[in-house]
């Protein structure tokens, strides 16, 4: 039993705090925020160079073969730097489901190309109507001579108004919340009949709206099997919950760090308000619940790794904590800094707003208690 | 990082299992039940001895010492399964608590004299440190000790000196100088029970039952032979064992094991037609302590994974303190949700037969004796402080 990492994991750490440290302050973070494009090019690059955009993938394809303690690792450090360059996007979601479950062809087409930086991807998975449910779906893909033609909406794609190419869920059979029935495709944002509404959220990141009418899409660009998407794409989120968990916990503790030199200088009644046993408390309150996310985080990554345990209730329950510790740390961190917490110059409110994101990325805390509730306890529900 | 077992160690797993099953017999857990104090201790002693037997008394103690020697892993393997199959902890004073007191910092003619009656449950221990005006702030203590040739004098008195009237020892810090800072002028020290002088008042407890005493100090004689290292230097002591105390009362185990006893007596428990394990709202009662748990159950890990490398429990002790203890009352309080009505049934008030209900008062007993987690050991509150000044520096 060890919670140690090896030396190249260290290794990765360290080159994404460096670049934080060294490249990514909260004015940078600001300024690309405000860009056009919502994130940096010239960063994104030096993801590619530094190999973090090869973590998930395999050898054979470039890939630096890593696993989920990898991109843990990873995503923390994002997470405290604020990072708005489309990681998850990119080559966890898109990424992820052409290794996870794209045809070889399909691999070696895009895989190559992510890695080196040159290709932004993203996954086309929530409509109006679905809120949290995966399966979901509405969007439907018929089949036409030589693919599929693809009709109906996706909305709040992450990093969709950047993406040169995206994967959509789109019901190739069945009813609507089915699982059964799901098919996934890969297309082109250029594709004729694609219209797409590109919008900002409130933790700086740009995304789209997706109108499909009657895109044609070729058959070789279905992502794994006819009505067998599901499984594959609730393997990717599953991973990808993980992964923003970690991210999360990166923020949290950066968040309690802020907090807790901001009450080491602010005086009132003469004293740093540090000193005050209420706050005190409080602020071990805040440091308890990173801890404990800290080791769900790791429980979930050990699941996911080694499979002693069921990965899927794991990680419902490390979204459930992420969002009650969340809300705990983000809220104390806020009411700490007094009215400082409520000025957008500061940078603790957008660390506040992408932890609230974080929280509606893949379920929020009551959807993954749900899930956990009925994978643990559904034996009673006769 | 990897967390995964070998099978050497899945073959030990099974081989506590197998020992726990057949070794905790029926028989002796209704004897360990029993609230009659002389049947409750015998039964206790001839568990602990069982353990003894088979090598396993002190899983945390030095193997030259008479412990175990185990891996982090085994120790934590151990202590699940202990906590999953429902066996009692060993009673901690002497295993958990001045045990490693007289191992680290004791004579060698105190180590001969102590360890092994410790170990063979021969001898009961019981603690010494708070007094009726010295809670949290134990340092504040006024026990006396005054030096009279070969011996201390002790003056005072201690409270809530849990099995005080079952112990033959008890561990004491007493203060030996009033001069510069209060903890400067502690020393710790070994009283019999037998010596003339003490005196045990017993203290009726709200669970209704009788652990908890006072123990007066009248002019009692005690050997310099019987002070722990230096005198005045009994704080330094006293910190190491605390440290020691909190991570052991996390209990995480316990607490998953009273969560699925409430969860298979929730889906026996009829709610309007349905389970009451099918309710939703309860569900997430349940799963709100269970999440938790899962979470401690890897802190706890990690902190046995520092201290294997080489590190001693500090603050992070602190932690587990608080949040085994938070999880222990909250598994009691849903325990009283599901009893209902029962759980104001008092014990012997009516028959088996009339009462046709049967944890109702259990979960009462240990809802209100479960009060004392967050207040023993250091309150909660003097966690948070702890944890406030050693880890967040402030």
């Amino acid at each position: 039993m060890n919670f140690e990492f090896t030396q190249e994991q260290v290794m990765l750490r360290d080159s994404v705090a460096r670049f934080i440290q060294d490249d990514y302050s909260f004015d940078e973070r600001q300024r690309i925020a405000q860009s056009d494009t919502a994130m940096s090019a010239e960063h994104w690059s030096t993801f590619a160079e530094l190999g973090w955009l090869s973590i998930p993938f395999a050898e054979e394809h470039g890939g630096f073969g890593g696993s989920a303690v990898d991109v843990m690792l990873v995503m923390e450090q994002l997470g405290r730097g604020l990072v708005l360059e489309p990681y998850l996007a990119t080559t966890l979601l898109f990424g992820g489901l052409l290794q996870n479950g794209g045809s070889a062809a399909l691999q070696a087409e895009y895989i190559p190309q992510i890695i080196e930086g040159k290709c932004q991807g993203a996954f086309a998975y929530l409509e109006r109507q679905s809120r949290y449910e995966l399966a979901d779906v509405l969007t439907s893909a018929s089949a036409v001579d030589g693919g599929y033609r693809l009709d109906g909406e996706k909305v709040v794609v992450f990093n969709g108004a950047n993406a040169d190419h995206v994967i959509v869920s789109a019901r190739t059979s069945g009813q609507q919340s089915e699982e059964s029935g799901i098919s996934l495709f890969l297309l082109s944002m250029n594709s004729p009949g694609v219209e797409k509404l590109g919008y900002r959220m409130m933790d700086g990141q740009l995304v789209a709206n997706l109108v499909m009418k009657s895109v044609v899409v070729p058959a070789a660009n279905r992502v794994g099997e006819l009505d067998q998407g599901f499984a594959l794409m609730q393997a990717v989120v599953m991973q990808a919950t993980m992964a923003v968990a970690a991210e999360a916990l990166g923020i949290m503790e950066q968040l309690n760090a802020k907090t807790l030199e901001y009450t080491r200088t602010r005086k009132q009644f003469g004293v740093t308000i540090g000193s005050f046993q209420a706050l005190q408390h409080r602020m071990v309150d805040t440091f308890m619940a990173c801890e404990q996310t800290r080791s769900l985080l790791y429980r979930a990554v050990c699941a996911l790794t080694d499979g002693n345990e069921d990965p899927a209730a794991t990680v419902h329950a490390l979204k459930v904590m992420v969002d009650r510790a969340g809300k705990l740390v983000f809220g104390e961190a806020i009411q700490l800094h007094g009215g400082m917490g409520i000025t957008d110059e500061l940078d603790i409110g957008h660390y506040a707003k992408r932890l609230m994101m974080i929280n509606t990325t893949f379920g929020n805390g009551d959807f993954h208690q749900a899930r956990f509730n009925a994978l643990r306890y559904n034996t009673y529900n006769e | 990082m990897d967390i995964s077992f070998t099978p050497e160690d899945l073959a030990f797993r099974d081989e506590v299992r197998a020992f726990f099953a057949e070794s905790y017999d029926a028989e002796l857990q209704s004897r360990l039940a029993s609230h009659e104090p002389q049947v409750f201790k015998q039964a206790v002693v001839e568990w602990q001895k069982r353990l003894h037997t088979k090598g396993w008394i002190a899983p945390d103690w030095p193997v030259e010492y008479g412990g175990t020697g185990w891996s982090a892993t085994w120790q934590f393997i151990y202590e699940t399964e202990r906590g999953l199959a429902g066996v009692r902890n060993v009673v901690p004073f002497g295993l958990k608590m001045v045990g490693h007191v007289i191992y680290t910092f004791g004579t060698q003619a105190q180590k001969d004299r102590f360890l092994p009656a410790i170990l063979a449950s021969d001898e009961w221990w019981c603690q010494g440190y708070s007094e009726p005006g010295s809670g949290s702030d134990l340092a504040s203590l006024k026990t006396r000790a005054v030096r009279d040739g070969d011996d201390y004098v002790v003056t005072g008195a201690k409270i809530w000196t849990t099995y005080a009237h079952l112990a033959d020892w008890i561990f004491c810090l007493v203060r030996t100088s009033t001069e510069g800072k209060k903890q400067e002028g502690i020393s710790f020290l070994l009283i019999d029970m037998k010596s003339p002088g003490v005196k045990v008042n017993p203290i009726a407890s709200i669970d209704n039952y009788h652990s908890l005493n006072e123990v007066e100090f009248n002019d009692v004689r005690v050997p310099v032979a019987n002070r722990i290292g230096e005198q005045d230097k009994g704080w330094t002591y006293a910190k190491a064992l605390l440290a020691h105390e909190r991570t052991a009362i996390a209990e995480v185990a316990d607490s998953k094991r009273g969560l699925s006893h409430i969860r298979q007596l929730a889906a026996a428990e009829v709610n309007g037609g349905k389970s009451l394990m099918a309710d939703p709202i309860f569900q997430s009662r349940v799963s709100d302590i269970e999440i938790e748990l899962m979470a401690l159950e890897f802190t706890e890990l990690r902190v046995l994974a520092a201290v294997a490398s080489g590190g001693t429990p500090g603050a992070e002790s602190s932690l587990l303190k608080i949040k085994g203890t938070e999880l222990q009352q909250a598994v009691q309080a849903l325990a009283m949700e599901v009893a209902a009505y029962y759980q104001g049934v008092l014990p012997n008030a009516l028959t088996a037969e009339q009462l046709g209900h049967s944890f109702g008062s259990k979960a009462r007993q240990s809802f209100m004796y479960g009060r004392a987690a967050t207040i023993y050991g250091g309150s909660n509150e003097v966690q948070k402080n702890i944890i406030a000044k050693a880890v967040l520096g402030l």
